[in-house]
């Protein structure tokens, strides 16, 4: 059986993980998408390759995120320290 | 080893085929991925085999993935070099396209296996470190064969004191494609198998078109980087 502590400090570290690997992708994508939108205000004609250039940024910035997705699921589910 | 079960989701159980004591296959993996690899060829076979003027559904198609395809290899590697790592990249394309789709669009909770069950082949963190480490190997080639020796000098290229990160690059840049994908495909299900363990009903729907959408991005993101990566060794 697992070590209750291992189990226990497992679960917080993957919530910490993700947590704070959410809090810079998720300023720069707020930064992305309000650069975004002023030069689609300032030019209406350029909307779809603004759109195309964002979208592919912004899921460059979420594979921050995703990478302390990774770490918390490896924690979860493959812990190395779980005996 | 052990695996935590939380309402059914169960992340790294596989349905293991035995060769021997150390040697054993992803047996759902490894069927999902034949089945894509084979639609992705009967697609391309039967769309390209009878070409016309006018073209047909399945042409359009197939010219459309084509011209995606191109423009992101030109992008990425200049005008004069792109032909011939065109194919690499409209294969990663292809293939990660297809079983990232493959993995969100058939029902595979209908089919129950013993142990595992039935999902996207990228869901393995195998298949996508396999694809990671064919783009690394791809752009040594790539630069030993183009430039030649002269490749090793971006090792040093700003200023020599940049040799241990570059080589630490080396090492990064397949890590990260391989989180990368590997960690949006898992993230997707995830999300909507914990939203579905709370409500069955309806609510996971935008979920699971977000999940749609992001995983065709997915495929769009990881043939990019690849080409960009061959595109920084042959400038």
């Amino acid at each position: 059986m697992v070590d209750s502590t291992i189990a226990a400090a497992s679960v917080i570290a993957a919530a910490i993980a993700v947590g704070f690997a959410g809090i810079g992708p998720g300023i720069g994508q707020g930064n992305a998408a309000g650069q975004a939108v002023e030069g689609i205000a300032r030019q209406p004609e350029a909307e779809g390759k603004i759109r195309g250039t964002l979208l592919l940024s912004l899921a460059f910035m979420e594979s921050l995120t995703i990478y302390g997705l990774v770490v918390a699921l490896s924690v979860l589910f493959a812990n190395p320290f779980a005996g | 080893m052990y695996t935590f079960l939380l309402s059914k989701i169960e992340v790294g159980s596989h349905y293991y085929i035995n060769f021997s004591e150390s040697l054993h296959l992803h047996g759902e993996t490894v069927f999902v991925s034949s089945l894509v690899v084979f639609v992705m060829s009967l697609f391309l076979i039967v769309s390209t085999s009878n070409l016309q003027r006018v073209p047909s559904t399945l042409q359009s198609l197939g010219e459309v993935v084509y011209d995606l395809v191109k423009s992101i290899a030109i992008t990425q590697m200049g005008p004069s070099y792109y032909s011939q790592f065109l194919p690499f990249i409209a294969t990663i394309f292809l293939f990660v396209l297809g079983s990232n789709l493959a993995g969100a669009l058939i029902p595979w909770k209908f089919i129950e296996i013993s142990s595992g069950e039935l999902a996207a082949p990228t869901n393995d963190i195998n298949t996508t470190a396999c694809l990671a480490i064919l783009t690394s190997l791809s752009y040594f080639s790539a630069g030993l064969k183009i430039k030649g020796i002269g490749f090793f000098k971006r090792y040093i290229k700003p200023a020599p004191f940049f040799l241990p990160l570059n080589i630490v690059e080396d090492f990064s840049k397949p890590l990260s494609l391989n989180f990368r994908l590997f960690g949006n495909v898992v993230a997707d299900e995830l999300t909507v198998a914990v939203i579905c363990s709370l409500v069955p009903l309806i609510v996971p729907l935008p979920v699971m078109m977000l999940g749609l959408f992001a995983s065709s991005l997915q495929a769009l993101i990881f043939a990019t980087l690849a080409a960009a990566y061959i595109g920084e060794v042959i400038e």
